[in-house]
């Protein structure tokens, strides 16, 4: 894409400016104090040169006001380097709450994303200017690390739970996407692009080639095909297992008495390891999906269950 | 003490020629010779194998390996420049040779352990080129699982178990240091009197004993978990693989300390030597060892910023981070001071001081880039985090290393090396150091990840240079094997203390030492470097 | 080699000045080693500690199917050699060639009953596919992917305890053989002293490893 030699990558995301701006100042502080002190020692190096053998310089046993000195100014830089990072960085963890979620599967060795309106791609995410947008990411099999270069973001994606990142992007245009963790033998062909486009283009884009059905429907049409409901109401009064109507966000309260909050990583656990927490008053008898269902579908599930509202007079798992 | 250069005296290397007076000495001098030798071709083998890799790296097609081949060979540069030759390199060549001498011992305290360490480490490193040959391993050196427990098909076990073995010549080395300083010391060398060299290894020995074991087990549980399943790292059965870094990285962190350390304590010998002064600051340098060695080990999560560990957590470690840099900035602040109405000559040891300050420098500022949590998420796993460790490795460790042998050399064979040739050497590796990594930041800062078999076409014009640079840099090391192994017959003879340097090593010591040292155990009467006590 | 004018004790190395040096630096090796020990048993703790505190229910599970029985009576019989292992410790230093004989080896019977009850107990969880892998099996009411975890733990932990009393009961024969030589005597009996540290070490780990495995799962439940 574009020039032939760049020193500096395109920002095209909220923060992408913030952390520029502490990179600069630690690019300038390290040019300044390599310099510095080189300079300081080539010219010891040619002042103090030995001008003949047997010369023998005075003693200096060192001095504690310079000690301290040259202790205390790297501690409060350092400090103060660390303040001003991890306050952009408390910024970057917390997604706001309006932010489109879009779900991806890493496996070796391509992204899969999946859009809430059920429209998916491969190694390709379309996103709107100015929208904050939440990645949600699971692996199927390894570590991977979604990285945009331009929006100076990244974060693992790490099999067995969710892991996620946000940005919103400030800049039409299209931009690399790359995996960062070593992942095998096709690492570095596990890339793609992030397309940012107009509220015009995005919009004709998401209606050009309109999806089958929303990722609530494909988790609905799951739910029954997989029998989920014989057990789970999804609607009405509890079964032989916790109905799930407005169960999502709550807390349940399990039969060891612990309680759980329900949400995007109890469900994808209960619904590959049924028993590791089952919920208080019922039977450990739900079977493994693990070989059923895989990540993706795991997240339409989760998508549906997220829709289901609270019946009234009803409550979502035990009471 | 010692006369004329003439007289054929009894020494550590003319007093037996046999082979099995070597495969079986237990005299530490020529255990150092054996550690030289073997490291010296580790050196070698990784080196090469890294040149291979950048030519592969000089277009941004995968066009010279195919990619399970490229894949390879960085994994097998990682292990094999870490675990066998940067680990050991100091301490085991250069500690091992000088600690006793150092501190008026006639060796270290378990001669037949110090043997054992030897022999273990090249059992370690002969599984390790078996592994190699035998499928080879492709999960980086880092190990990191599910990838190395359930889906290289690659000799992991084998790399493993070498891994393992080679931790325990760690261990024992370590262990060796500790004892011999705390309790073989001459009459008279107290602890503030001690050589800065003997002060790192201190502390170095303590981080090998706490750290190395824990490697061991996490090494241990990958190869029972690859070979039965045992699940520990394993998500299917409830498993973290986020675990197994926070256990490597225990370990993998407080190595770069075991790494860099030693070679702090060399150069802190060579700028007292080539100053002519004693060390600004001593007491702050000894202590900045040991604060290294403590805090060192609460940094590791620094390594695991995005890998789904807790915020709270990345806050404390980055903080800590921040922390363990003061130390390493007070070591080089004190050391220039040296210099300062210092008697500076200009000889070769003196020029990888130079370079090590000035690499140094730029390898630790870079780790501040690294240690904080919003700069982290962009540069994190791509070529700014290749080129910062290079610096602190390569321009730090290596540079302390080289400048090392070469200040050492006349005392370990009795000969000099060519004084020109090791400046010309030593300009390649500068030159060729800073050619190979300085665009490797930009790159990073661009966005390319590290580990990348081919890469984005725009990005090829830095690669290139990076590539040119790793050839001069490959010339500038294979030059000192040629003129120190020509030095061995046909160097000037050394004379008793050519430096002018003051230590029982050099004022006490033949050169080359006695088979036991020491004619009589010296006593120590005098701080370090006191030069200007000499006073004739 | 350099002598000294007095006539140097058999047992001393040639780079130690005297009995006392050679033996410090020796007791601080040993004490350095355990330490190391200390560090790769603690990394296998703190994957236990992790994967407790994350499955409490699996791991209270398999932990009912250990049987404290076999394990209180290996906890004793540790404890027993333990006590042997000092009382040779002492024989040692006082020069009592036959009586740290006889204490040596009660100390390596009661390594080999130690072993002989874990094979009885390895036996048991083999027979019931209690192994992590592609065959294991569980019944019991928790997740069997957790139990699986609970038992990859126990044996690791376990069998690198295991391996620990192997080791020491080569260092025990060792120890005979020197001591049928007549090397040990009121100026010098420190081998048998460090194999009596290494020995205790190897007791003490037992001691986190019972309660651990065996015997918190039944107070939760």
């Amino acid at each position: 894409m574009g020039k032939a030699f760049q020193f500096y990558p395109e920002a095209a995301s909220s923060f992408a400016g913030q952390i520029d701006n502490l990179y600069f100042f630690l690019v300038a502080l390290t040019t300044v104090m390599t310099l510095g002190i080189v300079a300081v020692a080539l010219f010891f190096f040619v002042k103090y040169r030995r001008r003949s053998d047997d010369e023998c310089p005075e003693e200096i046993e060192g001095n504690i006001m310079f000690e301290i000195t040259w202790s205390v100014i790297p501690l409060v830089v350092c400090l103060g380097i660390f303040f001003w990072g991890t306050n952009i960085y408390m910024g970057m963890v917390q997604a706001p709450p309006d932010s489109v979620p879009v779900y991806v599967v890493a496996k070796q060795w391509m992204w899969k994303l999946q859009h809430p309106n059920g429209r998916s791609e491969i190694n390709e995410l379309h996103v709107p200017l100015g929208q904050n947008t939440r990645i949600i990411m699971a692996s199927e099999d390894v570590l991977h690390s979604f990285y945009v270069p331009a929006f100076r973001t990244k974060m693992d994606v790490v099999p067995g739970k969710y892991t996620s990142l946000w940005f919103r992007p400030t800049k039409i245009g299209t931009y690399r996407l790359f995996c960062a963790e070593y992942c095998g033998t096709s690492h570095a062909g596990m890339n793609g692009w992030v397309h940012v486009l107009s509220e015009a283009d995005y919009a004709a884009w998401l209606s050009g080639n309109v999806a089958n059905e929303s990722m609530e429907e494909a988790g609905e049409r799951l739910f029954t095909e997989n029998k989920c409901n014989t057990c789970h109401a999804a609607t009405g009064n509890t079964q032989l297992g916790p109905s799930l109507n407005g169960v999502y966000g709550k807390s349940v309260t399990l039969k060891n008495g612990r309680t759980v909050t329900v949400d995007d990583a109890y469900i994808r656990e209960s619904i590959f390891q049924p028993l590791a927490k089952v919920v208080a008053g019922f039977n450990p008898v739900m079977p493994t999906y693990e070989t059923q269902l895989n990540e993706q579908q795991i997240m339409q599930i989760i998508s549906y269950i997220k829709t289901l509202k609270p019946v009234d007079g009803q409550e979502g798992g035990h009471e | 003490m010692s006369n004329d250069t003439s007289s054929p005296k009894v020494n550590y290397l003319n007093n037996d020629y046999s082979i099995k007076s070597w495969l079986l000495t237990v005299d530490h001098k020529r255990i150092a010779i054996l550690y030289l030798i073997a490291i010296s071709f580790f050196f070698l083998v990784g080196g090469l194998m890294a040149v291979l890799f950048r030519f592969e790296l000089a277009t941004p097609q995968g066009d010279l390996v195919s990619a399970e081949t490229y894949n390879k060979l960085f994994t097998m540069h990682g292990m094999v420049m870490v675990f066998f030759f940067l680990i050991p390199s100091v301490p085991a060549v250069l500690g091992n040779f000088l600690l006793p001498l150092m501190i008026g011992a006639k060796d270290v305290a378990f001669p037949r352990l110090n043997l054992a360490s030897w022999y273990i480490y090249m059992l370690g490193g002969t599984l390790t080129i078996f592994a190699a040959i035998s499928g080879g391993i492709d999960t980086g050196w880092t190990f990191y699982t599910p990838y190395s427990s359930t889906y290289a098909n690659t000799a992991v076990v084998t790399a493993g178990i070498a891994v393992f073995i080679t931790g325990f010549s760690s261990i024992l080395t370590g262990l060796n240091f500790l004892v011999t300083i705390h309790k073989l010391r001459a009459p008279g060398l107290t602890w503030s009197r001690l050589p800065l060299f003997v002060w790192a290894h201190y502390a170095t020995s303590i981080i090998m004993l706490l750290g190395t074991p824990v490697l061991a087990i996490t090494v241990a549980l990958l190869a029972v978990e690859r070979g039965l399943g045992f699940g520990i790292f394993d998500p299917n059965l409830g498993g973290d693989p986020v675990l197994f870094q926070h256990l490597f990285w225990f370990y993998s962190h407080p190595a770069v300390y075991i790494m860099i350390l030693p070679s702090m304590g060399v150069i802190s010998e060579i700028v007292a030597a080539f100053c002519r002064k004693r060390v600004f600051g001593y007491t702050f340098v000894a202590a900045s060892s040991l604060a290294i060695a403590v805090i060192g080990f609460f940094v590791w999560g620094h390594h695991l910023f995005l890998s789904s560990q807790s915020v709270f957590a990345g806050m404390v470690f980055s903080f800590l981070s921040y922390i363990v840099a003061v130390p390493s900035a007070i070591k080089v602040f004190n050391w220039t001071a040296t210099m300062f109405r210092g008697s500076i000559s200009w000889e070769t040891p003196m020029l990888y001081v130079l370079g090590f300050i000035g690499l140094f420098s730029i390898g630790g500022l870079t780790g501040l880039f690294l240690a904080n949590l919003a700069v982290d998420v962009h540069l994190h796993d791509t070529y700014f985090v290749v080129a910062h460790f290079h610096y602190v490795m390569v321009g730090g460790v290596i540079m302390g290393y080289m400048g090392g042998l070469h200040y050492y050399w006349p005392k370990i064979t009795g000969r000099m090396y060519n004084e020109f040739w090791a400046k010309i050497s030593f300009l390649l590796i500068f030159v060729g150091f800073n050619l190979t990594f300085l665009p490797q930041f930009v790159l990073g800062q661009l966005g390319m990840p590290r580990r990348y078999y081919f890469y984005d076409a725009e990005w090829q014009t830095l690669n290139v240079l990076s590539s040119a640079g790793a050839s001069v840099l490959g010339i500038g090391y294979l030059l000192p094997v040629i003129y120190f192994l020509y030095s061995l017959k046909n160097g000037k003879i050394a004379s008793q203390n050519p430096w002018g340097a003051k230590g029982l090593e050099w004022e006490v010591a033949d050169t080359p030492p006695d088979p036991h040292n020491f004619h009589e155990i010296p006593v120590v009467t005098e701080e370090a470097y006191a030069y200007a006590k000499e006073a004739h | 080699m350099s002598t000294s004018s007095e006539s140097k004790h058999p047992a001393l190395a040639d780079h130690f000045i005297d009995l006392k040096q050679q033996y410090d630096s020796a007791q601080l090796g040993m004490w350095s080693f355990l330490l190391t020990e200390v560090m790769m048993f603690g990394g296998l703790f703190m994957c236990y500690i992790v994967a407790r505190s994350q499955f409490l229910e699996a791991f209270v599970d398999a932990s009912h199917h250990l049987s404290i029985g076999l394990g209180g009576f290996n906890t004793i019989v540790l404890i027993v050699s333990s006590l042997t292992m000092a009382m040779a410790v002492h024989s040692a230093s006082e020069g009592h060639q036959k009586k740290t004989f006889k204490f040596l080896l009660g100390t390596l019977f009661l390594g080999a009953v130690f072993l002989g009850v874990k094979y009885i107990e390895y036996s048991a969880k083999i027979e019931h596919n209690n192994i992590p892998g592609d065959n294991f099996e569980w019944h019991g009411v928790a997740n069997p992917a957790n139990v699986e975890l609970f038992f990859g733990l126990y044996f690791v932990m376990t069998g690198l305890h295991a391996a620990h009393m192997i080791i020491g009961g080569g260092l025990l024969i060792w120890l005979m053989v020197l001591n049928h030589k007549g090397r040990f005597s009121k100026e010098f009996s420190t081998p048998v002293e460090l194999v009596g540290l290494y020995w205790h070490f190897v007791d003490i780990v037992w001691i986190f490893l019972f309660p651990l495995l065996y015997l918190i799962g039944r107070h939760s439940a």
